[in-house]
């Protein structure tokens, strides 16, 4: 007997049981289930949501290897700056890639590991079928955190995530807040001495602190808000030779994602592009402030404030931030209007927060949650507007 | 003078088995079935019990909630069964033909000198009736009520739709009765939407607006065309006819005779030779399809892909319907089927499907809902393939949490099930879209009615 008879056999005895779901969950991992039309139209496009969620995924393996990658970059270039003198030979290293082996493949393995065991649980006690969603969660969730985030650690933000930011609404799709923004938000504050500073965003920097090989890792956005002087250039910022979280630093590839989404028709372009406008808008804001001398080099501001726009766009997570986090349909603006909307002021937002809170100068996270929880405002006024068209054409008639 | 509808938001789904320009006439079936649950919204009362003799046009049985609202046996004979189901609803009332047919005689009439109220007692007292539909709530029209305007589309954009052109050609005269008849019953006017580039019938009648519509489906539906021309307000009612049916209302005007043959078209790539037969409304499915239809494993559909009915191959042809399709059943499993590319499905999106590099391939699709039930996930996807103005997961969602101002508000008077058909057919969630506006607009109809 075929393997695809035996599964399907098997289908049919645990039909019913309290594991059925936990089967299917996997049986429909490997084969797309034999379930037919009943009642409405019969024939469907060839789009799930496994294969909606795939695509994310798709879109998001350049930057986890470009971010094994730079996991051992910037620890060897920290030891070792003239590496960065060439960056290119010595960035796709086997070194490098050792490094990102053994600290960035346990994130990701923790991360969907704690997640999915969550989502069976959950799927078996309410007796629904396992869920996609966490599929880009789990793997969103080890790219924006920094790389010496502990295990346990982030197997406790996992769960918090999954069963309060999402099962405790609905399971998928009936979510508030971005599933893997909350497991972000949690650990920047149950630990934020693993989340923020100046030691934590490079492989060993926090173990060797205070030891005679002590190394910085020091982010862009950590220098600027201490207004001290930046050491990578616009090409690094780009390409994302710099320090960060794990997957989020590399701007080209997170465009190329961007691209991919776009293409394939499964992320919105409309929250991409207001994104990065609301960005720079908020960004020449600034500028013009400086330049208009509000502000003196001598003001906590003024490094971040200086920092020149199209800057701002690169660094920090604010271009992962637009791509794969604001993009989620879930929990961001669901019609067309109220995205540019909902795009525009998290890009605005982000770059206000980074340049105030100079404490902890990432605001893209804080500025998308807060953004999730007005998204069903937002798209209410959008809403209105069509009643209010509709009310108008009956007044219109009836006077 | 006519004006133009062009759609631009929508989607043509190509699939295999075109029906062929050629119509075959079929011998009569033996048995006959009028399905009560084609009429929506109706509760009948039945007249003919099992035994009765009946003439094609005698009463079957009335609707319990409009007593003047009848319908009519599409031919003479003998009511042999009458099926019914749970709590003795009836599901069926089945006739076995006479050889030779008699027709009940309701008299010639000019309709130019008709009123208003004549028209209707007409239409009433002959089982015409139930070809009138009404908006809102898309079920059998009240008669009491009076339509703003009257809708008929002449242009049919579904996925393998019998082209009206061709079905309709040579019936003017037929047409032009039933069109003069219907304007009496309306202050305003009787739209009627042909293609842009047809040879309708419809394009020299009087007493009508002419409409030519372009783009791709559901550029055909009647409620694109509504929204398009003269939108639905609270409060206000429009009825709409299928031109299919305007033909057999013209020819009883004509004739005094209520004979509802009609076309029909046997479509879909389980077919050997898609063509077109004449037949009867009601008549057994399996006289229409034999030795041309492939039934291993075949879905049989009375209607087209999208808002058809599922019917067995021994069932009857819907009293509305105009065309049996006939599509492979998708019973299989796929490997990995949720992340390989695919070339033989379609696909609004391009996440590894292909169906956008090959905009005019027929394709073959079968059953299979090619993925599983979920809550709503994706957004911004249906509003590419709906047309009218109107936020189609905020009224679904509406109408699933049963929220009567907010349905009412967000359009639910304007739509009918058939709306959503292409919106769940795109369904990443593959949430039942026509089932949710069905049972709504039952709702709605019930409170707020």
């Amino acid at each position: 007997m075929s393997l695809k008879q035996n599964l399907h056999n098997l289908k049919e005895k645990y039909k019913g049981k309290k594991m059925a779901p936990a089967f299917n969950a996997i049986h429909t991992f490997l084969y797309l289930p034999n379930e037919v039309t009943h009642g409405g139209t019969h024939i469907k496009a060839a789009d799930d949501l496994k294969r909606t969620m795939n695509t994310v995924i798709t879109a998001l393996i350049p930057c986890l290897l470009f971010g094994m990658f730079n996991a051992g970059y910037q620890h060897y270039a920290a030891i070792d700056p003239s590496l960065r003198t060439d960056v290119l030979a010595n960035f796709f290293t086997f070194d490098n890639l050792w490094i990102g082996i053994i600290k960035v493949l346990p994130l990701v393995i923790v991360s969907y590991g704690a997640g999915l065991i969550v989502e069976f649980i959950f799927a078996v006690i309410k007796g629904h079928e396992v869920e996609e969603g966490y599929l880009v969660t789990g793997m969103l969730v080890p790219l924006i955190v920094p790389i010496d985030t502990p295990l346990w650690m982030l197997a406790v933000a996992v769960v918090f995530g999954v069963v309060i930011g999402k099962e405790v609404f609905g399971g998928t799709g009936m979510n508030i807040l971005n599933p893997a923004l909350t497991i972000r938000a949690f650990l920047f504050f149950a630990y934020p001495t693993w989340m923020s500073g100046d030691k934590v965003w490079v492989y060993e920097a926090t173990e060797r602190a205070g030891t005679a090989d002590a190394i910085s890792g020091e982010t862009i956005l950590g220098s600027y808000a201490q207004n001290s002087e930046v050491i990578y250039s616009n090409w690094d910022k780009f390409m994302g030779f710099i320090p960060g979280s794990v997957g989020e630093t590399s701007t080209l590839l997170i465009l190329l994602g961007a691209a991919f989404l776009i293409f394939t028709k499964i992320g919105s372009w409309r929250i991409i592009v207001s994104t990065f406008v609301g960005a720079a808008v908020m960004g020449l804001i600034f500028n013009a402030v400086v330049s208009a001398d509000v502000i003196t080099e001598s003001s906590k501001f003024y490094g971040l404030m200086n920092t020149p726009f199209w800057e701002h766009l690169m660094i920090g997570g604010l271009a992962f931030g637009a791509v794969f986090m604001a993009t989620d349909p879930v929990t961001g603006s669901q019609t067309n209007k109220g995205k540019w909307i909902y795009g525009f002021l998290i890009g605005f937002l982000s770059i206000m927060i980074r340049v105030f809170n100079p404490a902890y100068p990432e605001g893209v996270f804080l500025a998308i949650l807060l953004m999730n929880v007005f998204a069903p405002t937002i798209d209410h006024y959008v809403v209105q507007g069509n009643v209010k068209r509709r009310m108008k054409r009956l007044k219109a008639k009836t006077a | 003078m006519s004006k133009d509808i062009r759609i631009k938001k929508g989607l043509d789904i190509k699939l295999v088995g075109v029906a062929e320009k050629t119509t075959t006439a079929i011998s009569q079936s033996s048995v006959y079935a009028v399905k009560p649950e084609d009429f929506h919204g109706i509760i009948p009362k039945l007249i003919a019990k099992e035994g009765a003799e009946v003439k094609a046009g005698d009463t079957l049985f009335y609707d319990k909630s409009n007593e003047a609202v009848l319908f009519s046996s599409p031919v003479s004979g003998k009511v042999v069964e009458v099926i019914r189901g749970a709590r003795r609803k009836v599901l069926a009332v089945k006739i076995a033909a006479d050889a030779t047919q008699s027709y009940k005689d309701f008299g010639t009439k000019d309709a130019n000198n008709m009123s208003a109220e004549e028209v209707k007692n007409h239409l009433l007292a002959s089982g015409c009736w139930p070809f009138v539909k009404q908006r809102p709530f898309d079920v059998v029209a009240n008669p009491d009520q009076a339509p703003k305007a009257i809708f008929v589309s002449a242009y049919a954009s579904a996925p393998l739709a019998a082209d009206l052109d061709f079905t309709l050609a040579g019936k003017e005269e037929e047409l032009q009765a039933a069109v003069t008849a219907i304007s009496k019953l309306t202050q305003g006017k009787v739209h009627v939407s042909v293609g842009k580039n047809s040879n309708s019938p419809f394009a020299n009648l009087k007493d009508i607006q002419l409409h030519k519509v372009s783009g791709p489906h559901p550029s055909g539906n009647v409620g694109t065309q509504i929204a398009q021309i003269d939108p639905i307000n609270k409060g206000e009612v429009v009825w709409t006819l299928s031109a299919q049916d305007l033909v057999v209302i013209g020819e009883m005007l004509l004739t005094g005779r209520l004979n509802l043959e009609r076309t029909v078209a046997l479509t879909g790539s389980k077919f050997a030779t898609p063509q077109y037969v004449t037949a009867i409304a009601g008549a057994n499915v399996a006289d229409l399809v034999k030795g041309n239809l492939n039934s291993d494993n075949t879905r049989v559909i009375s209607g087209n892909v999208l808002s058809g009915t599922e019917i067995k191959e021994d069932d009857f042809l819907g009293y509305y319907d105009n065309q049996i399709t006939a599509i492979p059943e998708g019973d299989d499993y796929e490997f990995f089927g949720w992340n390989k590319p695919v070339f033989d499905k379609v696909s609004t999106s391009r996440a590894l499907t292909f169906s956008w590099l090959t905009p005019n391939k027929k394709y073959d699709l079968n059953t299979n809902t090619n993925g599983e039930h979920r809550a709503f996930v994706v957004t911004g996807s249906y509003e590419q393939v709906f047309p009218l103005d109107i936020y189609p997961m905020q009224l679904l969602k509406a109408f699933m949490y049963k929220d009567l101002d907010e349905m009412e508000a967000l359009g639910g008077y304007e739509v009918a099930p058939e709306d959503f058909a292409l919106t769940e057919f795109i369904c990443v969630s593959k949430q039942p879209h026509q089932k949710i506006i069905r049972e709504g607009l039952d709702l709605m109809r019930e409170e707020l009615g």
